[in-house]
């Protein structure tokens, strides 16, 4: 089970659960199971068939650039974060 | 990942030879942007607005045109139509030339292309707009306020990309909580809380912008320039223009200093359009004024910071609201300020509010470490205060709630390996601040600060040459001497002499892949891609030798820039040799490398400052500056150092002088280098510098990038020392003669 | 358009003319009337000292100088620092003590380096520091540069056998 941090804008829409233990071996999956749990969550990170470009997703704390693909591990942290840069 | 070499037993790493593009830049003869020379090639200038905010009815541009000399002109009528509905694409083609509306002073209009530059500049005068003036937003307080005109009239707040239907000049709110701050602060025995407020700052590169655009008559564009990601140029360039990237060729030049300010394009496809009118190459140089008015400055705006602690002095809530100028435009860095306003910092309870705010100043773009200096000013302020009012020493006071491996930042996210309770130590037992400050009007600052760094993808290859020495070809272009810095990796993992490894940076043809030189990521990725084309080279070079010989692969080991092979211990050949037979023996050896990491670790700086002012003319005079940082492994300090040192003078010169000094009119009156003063030698001491290395264990030789994080400490540690000297805490910057002065005289 | 102006004038020691307007600065006519591209534009009104050379053994900004001023003189630039195939003891000076990460103001500071020793050759960090005062650099912070000065100055030392 993966531990799926909500953003806290997105609090509001889980009824203030900030974390959820979700079943999934990639992010895609994740997601979806998500979405089971709280409907219409999906739409919010996912845009066509990719995380929106405003968004990133880290797994165990390090950003992916594979999205949806990259793969979760049993105990991973997931996290959405507001996508970044640098100078 | 990886084996980490045991670091006792780097050849090359850690020394400090010449960079391999030394003798042609001290000999002048390094080709930057406005070096570039063609055959036909005709000049450009760019038309821009004088209002900070209007309506453009008509433009008519007729008589610059007739002006002898003059060859094309250009407006956003020749940029391709805006699909509907996508808003970005608007967004980034209305910075390049206005359509409808300028929303700052500078904001590009036309394009002129003449076959002199005089004579374009002329042109510019013939240009008619007729404008209807729009009241403008100068500062975020200004453009928050309902009342005030809107300037993106059809754009709401977003909140996790998701559009309220709040209109107010907030282009985006962010949000971070963890724990709970209510009970955190109930629980505290102090809370002290502080707004602080920056104005706009320029990165101050001594080259301006330069490109020259060459669109063929067959449809192909090749774009010279300098900048700090050609292949990124490349990818805005096809998404503004409107074609292929296949089309499209871009050969970064030389660069004379970025600091992220060279990161976003300006007046490349302005350039391509009017080469594509012109039938001629068109080169355009900006203007310094129009480096100040047009390019990407970085925010200014307010960072509050309220933080509650216990007697014994544990942090029990941390929260914090920034509001920063996106400029014309969204994407102010308030997003990365958002997650390092605390990150130095373990508290269980962080409620973290950004607001990304649109006013009528150019579109404001990363300056090293972009949010993270702004953020900093506050938090390290806040943090000084409290541990005065406890009589806790700073550093100690730091080191009591420093965060650790496994501690979450505010965004979520577990720190990894760092650095920072070294840094801290470090500071504690640096000669600086063993030494004892005494003396009137004298002051002692410190300050800690942080960036994450980005990976980003790179790619390298790497051919052998027949007299044992190899090209490594890639596509950072080198801002800092990292040509140096990743040959110097290659040559650590091939086992060979740094002297035998020719870097070259070339173009958007020749190498796979590569992201920007910034976000620190270059010695870490490229170096790292270069590793990896070195192992490529390496394991192909062992092959030809078990063919040679005829031995089983397995058997040939590579050591020391020796092959051997277990099956004979007869068998013996260097580098040198082996290169030298590859013709014949099947042919030459090419090795690639590609990357794109997941895991980085960031960096952690810290800034001490000694100043003393003057209590008649309000002038500082830093004593002594200690810059420290985590570097992870250094892989040539000389430009480790002079990163640290780069940085800790810009932090310098943010705290005590720079800054956009705008009218009433929303005009900037010190657009020039005179009175946009940056530190010069005689501002300055020697900066000392305290490398600490925790390295990096997702880099294959520990590496963490530097470019960055130390542009962050300077400004609060300044602001701190200025507290001591003067008895005065600054809210504002900058802490200028007349900020200092008025500071004192607001007595009792 | 003015009628151009012939201009003879000796740089870094070779007789040189050109043609120019009268309102093209001498920073122009060297990058782009005679193609010497080494001293570079930062700022064009003499606040950044990128453009410095060396004129009738004055520094001067050359963005400040008009072409036309120099028919008749004589004029040392970056180009000319070098001896033929070797590195001068101040190029070198900067090269070892990582002077340099852009590398856009190094040639107008390595002109100011040389003017200063011409005229003190045993300069305090002070001096050092005052002299070098109207180049900026953005990225050095200066540190390595100073010492990158007081290096050229023993190396020059102990060339001249001193």
């Amino acid at each position: 089970m993966a531990k799926v941090f909500i953003p806290a804008l997105l609090h509001t829409f889980t009824r203030n659960v900030s974390q959820i233990d979700v079943e999934g071996n990639n992010v895609r999956t994740v997601i979806n199971n998500l979405d089971m749990e709280f409907p219409g969550i999906k739409s919010k990170l996912v845009e066509g068939h990719q995380i929106k470009p405003s968004i990133s997703v880290a797994v165990d704390g390090n950003i992916t650039p594979m999205g949806l693909l990259e793969e979760v591990g049993e105990q991973s942290e997931v996290h959405f974060l507001p996508a970044i840069s640098g100078g | 990942m990886t084996n980490i070499k045991d670091p006792k037993k780097y050849e090359v790493i850690g020394t400090r030879p010449l960079r391999p593009d030394g003798t042609d830049k001290v000999t002048g003869r390094a080709i930057y942007g406005g070096d570039f020379e063609m055959t036909g090639l005709i000049h450009g200038k760019i038309f821009r607005s004088p209002h900070p905010h209007a309506r453009i009815k008509s433009i008519n541009y007729d008589k610059a045109l007739e002006l002898e000399g003059v060859i094309a002109v250009v407006t956003a009528d020749d940029l391709p139509v805006n699909p509907v509905g996508n808003i970005a694409i608007g967004y980034s083609r209305g910075n390049i030339l206005a359509k409808d509306k300028v929303l700052y002073v500078g904001h590009a209009i036309a394009g002129v292309a003449a076959t002199d530059p005089h004579i374009a500049e002329e042109a510019l005068n013939l240009i008619e707009v007729d404008y209807e003036l729009l009241s403008a937003a100068m500062n975020v307080e200004e453009a928050m306020d309902s009342s005030s005109q809107r300037i993106h009239e059809n754009s709401f707040m977003k909140e996790f990309g998701e559009m309220t239907t709040t209109n107010n000049n907030i282009d985006e709110h962010f949000q971070h909580k963890m724990g709970n701050v209510d009970k955190g602060f109930d629980n505290a025995d102090l809370i002290v809380e502080g707004k602080y407020s920056t104005v706009m700052v320029h990165q101050g590169y001594i080259e301006p912008q330069a490109a020259t655009a060459l669109w063929r008559a067959d449809g192909s564009l090749t774009v010279w320039n300098s900048t700090q990601g050609s292949f990124p140029d490349r990818d805005e360039l096809s998404n503004i223009l409107d074609i292929p990237i296949s089309k499209i060729k871009v050969v970064p030049l030389e660069i004379g200093g970025g600091f992220g300010g060279k990161i976003p394009i300006y007046q490349e496809p302005v350039a391509a359009l009017l080469s594509k009118k012109a039938g001629k190459p068109v080169k355009i140089i900006m203007s310094r004024k129009e480096v100040f008015e047009s390019t990407g400055p970085t925010p200014g705006g307010y960072t509050w910071v309220k933080i509650g602690v216990k007697n014994d002095g544990k942090i029990t809530a941390m929260q914090s609201e920034l509001a920063f100028e996106a400029g014309a435009y969204p994407g102010s860095p308030v997003g990365m300020g958002s997650l390092c306003v605390f990150a130095a910092y373990k508290c269980d309870n962080q409620l973290v509010d950004g607001y990304d705010v649109i006013v009528n100043k150019p579109k404001t773009a990363a300056y090293r470490a972009p949010g993270s200096p702004n953020a900093a000013f506050a938090t390290e302020q806040v943090i000084d205060e409290i541990s005065q009012k406890l009589g806790i020493d700073p550093i100690d006071f730091r080191m009591m709630n420093a965060i650790s491996e496994g501690d979450r930042r505010v965004d979520g996210p577990k720190f990894p390996v760092n650095g920072l309770k070294q840094v801290l130590e470090s500071m504690k037992n640096s000669p600086q601040y063993q030494k004892k400050l005494e003396g009137p009007n004298k002051g002692r600052g410190i300050a800690v600060g942080y960036w994450f760094n980005v990976g980003l993808q790179s790619s390298c290859s790497i051919t052998v040459n027949t007299d044992g020495s190899v090209n490594l070809i890639e596509g950072s272009t080198d801002i800092g001497g990292s040509r140096a810095s990743i040959a110097m990796q290659a040559a650590e993992t091939l086992e060979i002499a740094y002297e035998s490894v020719n870097p070259s940076i070339v173009d958007t043809s020749t190498v796979g892949y590569t992201a920007v030189t910034g976000g620190s990521r270059t010695t870490f990725s490229t170096g790292y891609a270069a590793h990896l084309a070195a192992e490529d080279v390496r394991d192909q070079m062992i092959k030809r030798a078990s063919e040679i010989w005829g031995v089983s692969n397995d058997s040939v080991v590579y050591s020391k820039g020796q092959f051997s092979s277990n099956a004979d211990p007869e068998l013996n050949m260097s580098f040198k040799k082996l290169a030298s037979q590859l013709e014949k023996t099947g042919g030459s050896i090419a090795g690639n490398g590609s990357i794109n990491p997941k895991k980085v670790g960031g960096s952690f700086s810290g800034s001490i400052c000694d100043l003393e002012i003057d209590p008649d003319t309000g002038k500082s005079t830093i004593l002594d500056f200690t810059a420290i940082q985590d570097a992870g492994k250094a892989i040539h300090p000389s430009y480790v150092e002079g990163q640290m040192q780069g940085g800790s003078a810009q932090g310098i010169g943010w705290a005590l002088n720079e800054e956009y000094f705008y009218d009433q009119n929303g005009i900037m009156n010190n657009s020039s280098l005179l009175d946009y003063r940056m530190p010069t030698s005689l501002d300055l001491p020697d900066i000392n510098t305290i490398i600490v290395e925790v390295p990096d264990p997702s880099h294959p030789y520990g590496v963490r990038g530097v470019g960055e994080a130390n542009i962050v400490p300077p400004t609060p540690a300044i602001a701190n020392a200025m507290k001591r000297a003067t008895g005065k805490r600054f809210y504002n910057l900058p802490m200028n003669p007349p900020a200092v002065i008025s500071k004192l005289n607001q007595d009792s | 358009m003015s009628k151009k102006v012939h201009v003879q004038t000796k740089i870094n020691g070779e007789d040189v003319e050109f043609l120019c307007e009268p309102r093209q600065s001498l920073l122009e006519c060297l990058r782009d009337v005679i193609g010497m591209t080494g001293t570079k534009e930062g700022c064009n009104d003499g606040n950044c000292g990128a453009c410095t050379v060396i004129l009738e053994g004055r520094t001067v900004t050359s963005c400040l100088v008009l072409g036309v001023e120099v028919d008749g003189k004589e004029l040392t630039t970056i180009e000319g620092i070098a001896d033929g195939d070797k590195l001068h003891p101040i190029q070198t000076a900067f090269l070892e003590n990582a002077a340099l990460q852009c590398g856009i103001c190094t040639p107008g500071f390595i002109i100011a380096t040389k003017s200063l020793l011409d005229h003190n050759p045993d300069p305090s960090e002070y001096e050092i520091r005052w002299w070098l005062a109207n180049n900026l650099c953005r990225c050095t912070g200066y540190d390595k540069i100073v010492r990158a000065v007081q290096d050229s100055a023993k190396k020059i030392k102990a060339q001249a056998g001193g």
